[in-house]
């Protein structure tokens, strides 16, 4: 096993830091789903590497081979690929609706504006 | 023939009104209905599916016929059981009570999508607690949680807006660590059925893989459950929402989620794995101590009521993590009762500090001076639920913890102990700080009067304070199930 066999893990991991750190360190809500997003797509790409079964064809019923991918990972993503869909949706609606609440998406301006709002009770 | 299929409808009842209630659109008050018969219908498949296994035996139910560990199977046993009881119970007292509160917080056009989301809440819930399948437990909690951030999302304050994104970012960071533990587990085992997961976990022996999934687990549900660093979203999420989502999060969803911390640490990777090869308790401990105490402490100071219960939850949280932590029937005996009566005051808590906010509409201390003389019931309410939380005997609080402090002696570890007591001092000096604001202090003059609230409001309110003394009372039940459950967590490898 050289270490160009997992070249996949190794993109997902370099994939899942980059969205993790993006999520931390960003100060812009929109970036911040993107960074999550990123973040999300990094574990599809885990599942999906993990179902390959090597010299496996597609996991479709033929008379020529009999080796073929486990095709219940692909199944599974398919759902976390929804529910990632439907989390970016609800994110980036409630980044619209905080926009035209305070006016901004910065994480700094929004947070200041809600200590004020917190003394100010 | 129904009752044969009884576990796939307490989840599948919810799931399927939900988008009906969205149907009935601007007829709200018949969306309301519609919600509550069904949260009693939760709870009466609940109670059924808990006289078929009091005895200790399982339920299992394969999806569709297909056969587990292929098919996704539903397994009910003492331990989810009491969560399912717990999860359907509060929701039949709170849809009733979401009709007065909803129509003063929720504006009206998005009243719909309100009982909607809280109909996927509640089957969400249900399908974490009842599942026997780890990739299928992920997506109901995804169903949960984005319906709790829509549930937060509609508070009044724009702040609702900001805790909700805060929530979101830090819930689906934990969803997505669980993803990554399942998948590990699944690229060991091959199987995500939850029995034949532990069987095979159990044949692996020493792997770094197990270890990792076994850390991304752990992370993935303490985002969830609020453990005790990772509980930042919390206070604004529970202070923010509308009074009613506060209520019924803090009472289910919390639990939940300590529920699938139990699951995983005993059920599927077992006691000897979690405890002697990982230590967890190591963790587990440290983390609920420094949660009762700190995270009380801060409950002291703050202003909002509802934002110090949400704080007093992480610290409650912190009392069921030293009970699993403590590594014995007694302690995890502690630990489910704390959940079942950590779900009866936290729920009569909040829900009297919603009539508050429906009459004053915050619930700022400042504003409470003199309130106890004008409303009597629901002030009554939260000093009965304090006393719970406090854990004066006669109470469900005093049930647990009395548990809890049994469970440490046993060990001998005394300063656990302690710290229990202390963290009920403090537990004092905020309930007393209400008590002197809505009884000692007088009403300023040129402030508004305020009436007791309505009775829509009080009923479920009281229903909730008096099963805190019910089964403070007569703890029969709750703790014969609850150690016959530890004992067979512990018993079964």
């Amino acid at each position: 096993m050289n270490a160009f066999s997992l070249f996949n893990y190794w993109i997902v991991i370099i994939l899942m830091m980059a969205g993790f750190y993006t999520v931390i360190a960003s100060g812009n809500l929109v970036k911040k789903i993107v960074g999550l997003n990123i973040f999300q797509t990094s574990v599809f790409i885990m599942y999906i590497s993990m179902g390959k079964v090597i010299g496996g064809t597609a996991p479709i019923v033929t008379v020529n081979s009999e080796l073929y991918s486990n095709p219940l990972p692909h199944v599974l993503i398919l759902t976390a690929i929804v529910v990632a869909v439907a989390t970016t949706a609800l994110g980036l609606s409630l980044v619209i609706r905080i926009k035209e609440a305070y006016h901004s998406i910065e994480e700094d301006d929004i947070l200041a504006i809600s200590q004020r709002e917190d003394e100010a009770e | 023939m129904i009752s044969h299929h009884l576990p796939a409808l307490q989840v599948v009842v919810p799931l399927m009104a939900a988008p009906l209630c969205f149907l009935l659109g601007r007829y709200r008050r018949l969306g309301w209905i519609l919600s509550t018969l069904v949260s009693w219908l939760c709870l009466w498949i609940a109670v059924r599916l808990a006289f078929q296994v009091a005895d200790g035996g399982q339920i299992q139910y394969a999806f569709g016929g297909w056969a587990p560990p292929w098919g996704i199977e539903y397994r009910v046993d003492q331990l989810n059981v009491l969560v399912l009881l717990i999860v359907s119970g509060i929701a039949s007292v709170m849809f009733p009570y979401s009709w007065s509160s909803v129509q003063n917080e929720v504006d009206p056009e998005q009243q719909p999508l309100f009982f909607t989301c809280m109909l996927l809440c509640l089957a969400g819930l249900l399908g974490i607690t009842i599942t026997g399948d780890a990739f299928n437990l992920f997506v109901l909690l995804e169903i949960s949680s984005l319906s709790t951030y829509t549930l937060i999302s509609l508070g009044r304050d724009r702040r609702a807006l900001t805790a909700s994104f805060q929530y979101l970012i830090m819930g689906t960071i934990g969803a997505t660590f669980i993803l990554i533990g399942v998948g590990i587990l699944y690229m060991l085992t091959g199987t995500l059925n939850m029995a034949d997961l532990s069987d095979r976990i159990g044949e692996i022996g020493e792997s770094r893989a197990l270890q990792a999934g076994f850390g991304f687990l752990i992370v993935g549900i303490g985002l969830k459950l609020a453990m005790f660093p990772l509980h930042l979203w919390l206070p604004n999420a529970y202070a923010f929402a509308p009074s009613i989502v506060s209520a019924f999060i803090a009472a289910t969803a919390t639990k939940v989620a300590v529920y699938v911390m139990v699951r995983y640490l005993f059920t599927i990777f077992g006691h000897e794995f979690s405890f002697s090869a990982m230590y967890i308790h190591w963790l587990l401990i440290p983390v609920g101590l420094i949660a009762v105490l700190f995270t009380s402490i801060v409950a002291v100071f703050q202003r909002d009521i509802k934002r110090m219960l949400a704080y007093s939850s992480v610290a409650q949280i912190g009392y069921m993590l030293v009970g699993i932590g403590l590594v014995s029937t007694t302690g995890l005996t502690a630990t489910l009762l704390h959940l079942f009566n950590h779900a009866l005051m936290k729920g009569a808590l909040f829900l009297s500090m919603g009539a508050v906010c429906y009459r004053l509409g915050n619930t700022l201390i400042d504003n409470m001076d003199g309130i106890g003389r004008q409303m009597p019931w629901t002030m009554g309410a939260f000093v009965a639920g304090g006393l719970s939380l406090i854990g004066v005997p006669l109470t469900v609080g005093f049930i647990s913890k009395w548990y809890l402090i049994l469970a440490a002696l046993e060990k001998g570890w005394w300063p656990i102990a302690v710290i229990v007591v202390l963290g009920s001092l403090i537990a004092v000096i905020y309930v007393w700080r209400v008590v002197e604001a809505a009884y000692l202090h007088q009403r300023p003059d040129q402030s508004v009067t305020v009436v007791e609230a309505p009775a829509s409001l009080l009923v479920p309110t009281w229903i909730l304070v008096l099963a805190n003394y019910y089964f403070g009372i007569d703890a029969s039940f709750t703790t014969g199930f609850t150690s016959s459950a530890a004992t067979t967590l512990f018993g079964a490898p």
